[in-house]
């Protein structure tokens, strides 16, 4: 065990039944980083979370964390983590100070630590308002703030926290970023889970794309945008007879091939320019006079990652994934 | 991380029952803030001792000619002590489906915490009920014959039984997976279990083969027992019959035993298995 590394694992595999749902997975998280795991429903993301946070047993292999060994320390391992599940599993009929309250007293701070505590984190979260209202009164938002701040009860040295925005509305997830910013400046080790690459390249350093059970490819976000083909300068025309004209534009401007989507009266191609060449097109397409609809870069998408690195769109794979895992259905 | 207080694994560790005991005070929380848990547990009891006492309270005659409402307090507390595994049974289904075993689990905490925690606050649940009837009953006419020992034999009898339906309970929630199906099964076993017996009829006026089973029914002892106990009608003890009949406090306490013996250990394990995948 490297004491650079806040959690290793070596080829852990579970199975559920007869479904793989991790197939001999690695990992490295060094001290002070982040790293997302990224891939669709059932990749096997959430099995990786329950083994390395001794929720449940893997069927081969190994991994530490914060030192601790998962199989033979499971005890070592909850002192030094916090956990928030992908259903922020606060308690309805607690409210939100007695939520964090509680697991202050199972971290055994004590009573009157825990309490202290439970306020601390209510102001710092910006729950000090509604933190002895009933969680049941919470929003979507607020439960994912109160979660997160009960992760943090213990000042764990890794925290996992499983899709930490899934089902969260734009305003509440960019709350929520901002507050997970604040937690990586200040140094803790992150594992998280997510579906958007957005979100992964948004707040980690690595990203670790999955797929049924397996990693399927490694690196920081621009490395990995680089495979996928990195931004795409896309244009919609306002009228059908321009987009011939305006898709000639495009390569001219990006110097790569664009795809033409006739229906969409849509043209897209690959570029590494950023502004200046948005600027460039956009003022090509002016001195013409073509009409536009729409017109900018996009990032890729999981969609896109997937669909460079599988072969699959993510919504086959998840379908594939999901028929090999149905405890998650049962969920 | 920058307000750190001294990191948990360099605390002394505290006794289990610390935790236990927050656990169980979640649970009392948890009573109080569920309009429908807190009906089960006072409205239903009341509402059944007055129901039973005024409706069928003419029309059913107590055995020896005594008072039918004092006939009715024993099996009615022994009904509300049974039914009394259901709420342990939901807590337990409702922690699974909604993630908080989850979370207790990535806890330091012993494995048998959550466990200990929501029997003791289910232990602690029943006595409500029980005061609560015991109050209606004496409004209502009924009273303890019998001396304060074995009143308190009573209680404490009582208080055992609740505890062993708590493993009962247990059982049930860890072997189902939903509140619902929780329910569903309580009233197709359990509410049926509490009928065939002495509960509100003394046996020997139901027909073979429910006579029998009646007369054998832990539920009909129980009652029995706190009859005798309280000196109450029916709880005169039988010359000739069923051993049951003639023993009722001892067949209780064996079935006391038994249900703990063998429903503890099968329960812990079930609920242990559900957990862990």
């Amino acid at each position: 065990m490297s004491e650079a590394n806040a959690i290793e694992a070596r080829g852990l595999v579970k199975r559920y039944g007869e479904k793989l749902a991790l197939g001999g997975f690695d990992l490295d998280v060094p001290r002070g980083s982040v790293c997302a795991l990224l891939g669709p429903n059932g990749a096997g993301k959430t099995t990786a979370v329950r083994l390395l946070t001794t929720l449940t047993a893997p069927d081969a292999g190994t991994a530490r964390v914060a030192g601790a060994d998962i199989r033979t320390d499971a005890l070592g391992v909850r002192r030094a983590i916090g956990l928030a599940a992908q259903d922020a599993t606060v308690d309805e009929l607690l409210t939100g100070r007695e939520n964090l309250a509680m697991i202050g007293e199972l971290h055994q701070l004590g009573r009157r630590r825990a309490r202290t505590r439970a306020d601390e984190l209510l102001e710092r979260f910006s729950l000090a308002d509604t933190g002895r209202k009933l969680v049941k009164d919470y929003s979507g938002g607020m439960r994912r703030r109160l979660d997160l701040a009960a992760t943090l009860v213990a000042e764990p040295e890794v925290l996992f926290l499983d899709e930490p925005t899934t089902g969260l509305d734009p305003r509440a997830r960019n709350e929520l970023w901002e507050v997970l910013d604040r937690l990586v400046s200040e140094g803790a080790t992150v594992l998280l889970t997510t579906q958007y690459l957005e979100e992964a390249d948004r707040l980690a350093d690595d990203i670790v794309v999955v797929d049924h059970g397996r990693e399927i490819a490694r690196g920081d976000a621009s490395s990995l945008k680089r495979d996928v083909g990195g931004d795409q300068l896309h244009v919609i025309c306002a009228r059908e007879d321009d987009l011939p004209e305006a898709a000639a534009l495009l390569e001219r401007a990006t110097g790569a091939s664009a795809s033409v989507d006739r229906s969409a009266r849509s043209a897209a191609a690959p570029t590494a320019g950023g502004a200046a060449t948005v600027a460039a097109f956009a003022g090509e397409l002016a001195a013409r006079g073509i009409a536009v609809e729409d017109l900018g870069l996009r990032q890729p998408t999981l969609d896109d990652v997937f669909l460079t690195l599988t072969g699959l769109p993510p919504e086959d794979a998840a379908v594939l994934a999901d028929a090999r895992r149905p405890e998650e259905a049962l969920r | 991380m920058t307000d750190v207080p001294a990191p948990a694994s360099a605390r002394p560790r505290r006794l289990i029952g610390n935790d236990t005991w927050v656990i169980a005070r979640r649970g009392l929380l948890h009573m109080r803030r569920q309009p429908e848990a807190l009906t089960d547990a006072t409205i239903q009891p009341i509402m059944f001792v007055l129901l039973f006492a005024f409706v069928f309270g003419g029309a059913i005659a107590a055995p020896g000619g005594g008072s039918y409402k004092e006939f009715l307090m024993g099996g009615i507390f022994a009904q509300t002590i049974v039914f009394g595994a259901f709420g342990v049974a939901l807590a337990l289904a409702n922690d699974r489906t909604n993630g908080a075993i989850d979370r207790f689990n990535s806890l330091p905490i012993a494995r048998s915490t959550v466990l200990g925690g929501h029997a003791v606050a289910s232990l602690l649940k029943s006595l409500l009920p029980i005061v609560l009837m015991s109050i209606t009953g004496l409004i209502i006419g009924w009273r303890i014959h019998a001396g304060p020992a074995q009143a308190l034999a009573a209680y404490a009898l009582m208080i055992g039984f609740s505890f062993a339906m708590i493993w009962v309970g247990v059982l049930l929630g860890s072997l189902v997976s939903t509140p619902e199906a929780v329910q569903g099964i309580g009233f197709v076993v359990i509410f049926p279990l509490t009928f065939i017996a002495s509960t509100f009829v003394p046996a020997h006026t139901l027909p073979e083969p429910l006579r029998t089973f009646a007369q054998w029914n832990p539920v009909s002892t129980l009652s029995a027992s706190l009859r005798h106990l309280f000196g109450n009608p029916g709880g005169t003890l039988p010359p000739a019959g069923p051993w049951p009949s003639q023993h009722p406090i001892a067949y209780t306490l064996v079935w006391m035993a038994a249900i703990v013996l063998l429903c503890a250990p099968l329960a812990v394990r079930a609920y242990q298995r559900t957990i862990s995948t």
